[in-house]
């Protein structure tokens, strides 16, 4: 199963296994990890699972679709290249070892 | 010794969750009770019309947190059990476990629930409803053997069914009392956009129609509906979505202020002030419809009233002032709205060339009172920064693709 790990903005870090399939945001859901916070459950509403693609890695996602792209508009913390909604991230066998770097604040 | 304040919390769904983290967060100095009566851990609905039932989600991926959560976070959950009774002047709730727990603040989030059709008939297998996760469960089920669905009342979990059974290759007829679907919920632009999408998808619509009785064969199961014309849908499935009634008698046998839901002052405290309600059980005056109560059925206002709560309850009392804000999915077109839209007089569209999504303007006179955007999350978001600081706008820079909207945000 692929790993994926959640850089917390103090540095700390915590390595899940995911099954292909599942989205980042739901591995944290699941993980019980704090930072993320999903409101609308993953349907790209709400902005509030903001996470930045550890640049090792950020070829290696899929691109941000249109309706991401404006939502990320309206991320409460700084938006930057690597930003993503991470509910839109569905992990596959491709990213294992994925790093995603949590922002200081989402709502 | 000093004894821990409780603040105990009536309702495990997403507002009742919300405040308890929440208060948590904000290192509430005390005891939280999460009292839920489904035997499960909290959850998540907004996908039990959508994604669930498609099969794109299960049921481990709608839980908020992890069953382990609780406890790292001393949160006390009680599942599976209901509050019988409230004795204000001990301040203390009586548990369907016979336990009592006492209380230094309760919290109402007990919640709506569906409104039943008194029709005959309604009472037969195959006659489904939306609410719970066990609901959701069974019609799921039931999807995979159905030809032909019939759903009553064209709101937004009705629709939303519509569309799943569509996308299943189910022959789907939407029965509605009003002239229109959405009426209730959207501007006529925006539902007609919506109906139309359901159309292309082959729904059928029966609007200005009531069922006189839901029919059922031999074995007890629903074979169909006959409509107060006499006309008959032939039906495997009959969905109901006819609205909610808020979840108050709680609050009602205590003796606290009920209509259309608890009442609340703009902090969200009810007439006692040992006990507020949040969530869509509570009747709020907000700041969005002019002071007038409303009472939201929604995920922003649940978590929002939930971490304004939390706030006042660990020292910093702030007023409730959130921009309402919804959303649905159907097909693949995302309806995202800000704002309350009753009481507008006009509606003006804006449509960007080049691209397929829109937004309907909401206005009376001049006032902007709620946004529409469908496939349009950019102007969803300006939208809400527009209601927030209470801005108006012209037909015709509304209209004016190259009019910059975000010039009329009052900050």
């Amino acid at each position: 199963m692929p790993s994926i790990t959640y850089v917390h903005p103090n540095g700390e870090r915590q390595t899940v296994e995911v099954k292909s399939g599942t989205s980042v945001m739901q591995a944290a859901m699941a993980e019980g990890i704090s930072g993320i916070v999903a409101e609308c459950g993953g349907s790209a509403m709400c902005a509030t699972c903001h996470v930045y693609v550890d640049p090792e890695f950020v070829e290696h996602v899929p691109d941000v679709q249109e309706i991401e792209d404006e939502m990320l508009e309206c991320a409460a913390s700084e938006r930057r290249e690597s930003s993503r909604l991470s509910c839109q991230l569905v992990v596959s066998d491709e990213m294992d070892g994925l790093v995603v770097h949590l922002p200081e604040t989402q709502v | 010794m000093s004894v821990q304040p409780c603040c105990v919390i009536v309702g495990a769904g997403q507002a009742g969750l919300q405040l308890a983290v929440s208060l948590r967060d904000l290192e509430y100095a005390g005891r939280i009770v999460l009292v839920g009566e489904e035997a499960c851990v909290p959850y998540q609905r907004p996908p039990l019309s959508k994604a669930y039932l498609l099969g794109k989600v299960e049921p481990d991926n709608l839980q908020f947190r992890p069953s382990t959560f609780f406890q790292e976070k001393k949160i006390e959950y009680y599942e599976g059990v209901c509050v019988d009774s409230v004795e204000r002047e001990q301040r203390q709730v009586r548990l369907s476990s016979n336990e009592v727990l006492s209380y230094d603040h309760l919290v109402l989030a007990t919640g709506a629930s569906n409104r039943r059709l008194p029709l005959p008939g309604i009472e037969l297998e195959g006659v489904c409803e939306l609410r719970s996760l066990a609901d959701a469960q069974q019609v799921r089920d039931r999807l995979s053997g159905c030809r032909k669905a019939v759903v009553i009342g064209a709101g937004f979990i009705g629709m939303e069914f519509a569309a799943v059974a569509a996308q299943l290759g189910i022959t789907v007829t939407v029965v509605e009392a009003a002239s229109r679907p959405f009426s209730r919920a959207l501007s006529n632009d925006t539902a007609d956009y919506l109906a139309a999408l359901h159309r292309e998808q082959g729904v059928v619509f029966r609007c200005d129609a009531q069922v006189n009785e839901v029919l059922g064969d031999a074995s007890g199961h629903v074979c169909g509906v006959e409509l107060e014309n006499e006309d008959r849908i032939d039906a495997d499935l009959v969905m109901t979505g006819v609205g909610v009634v808020p979840n108050d008698s709680l609050a009602r046998a205590s003796g606290l202020q009920v209509d259309n839901g608890i009442v609340v002052d703009e902090y969200l405290a009810t007439s006692d002030p040992a006990i507020s309600a949040i969530g869509d059980c509570a009747s709020y005056p907000s700041a969005f419809s002019d002071a007038a109560r409303v009472r939201l059925e929604s995920v922003q206002n649940a978590v929002d009233q939930a971490r304004t709560l939390a706030q006042r309850l660990t020292g910093q009392s702030i007023a409730y002032t959130k921009v309402p804000w919804f959303w649905s999915d159907q097909f693949d077109t995302k309806l995202q709205i800000a704002g309350l839209s009753a009481g507008h007089d006009q509606t003006v569209r804006r449509q960007q060339a080049g691209k397929r999504g829109f937004s309907v303007f909401c206005l009376r006179g001049d006032r902007l009172l709620a946004v529409e955007s469908v496939n349009s999350p950019a102007d969803h978001l300006l939208a809400r920064k527009l209601i927030e600081g209470s801005a108006s706008a012209t037909k015709e820079q509304i209209e004016d693709p190259d009019f910059d909207l975000k010039l009329l945000i009052n900050n």
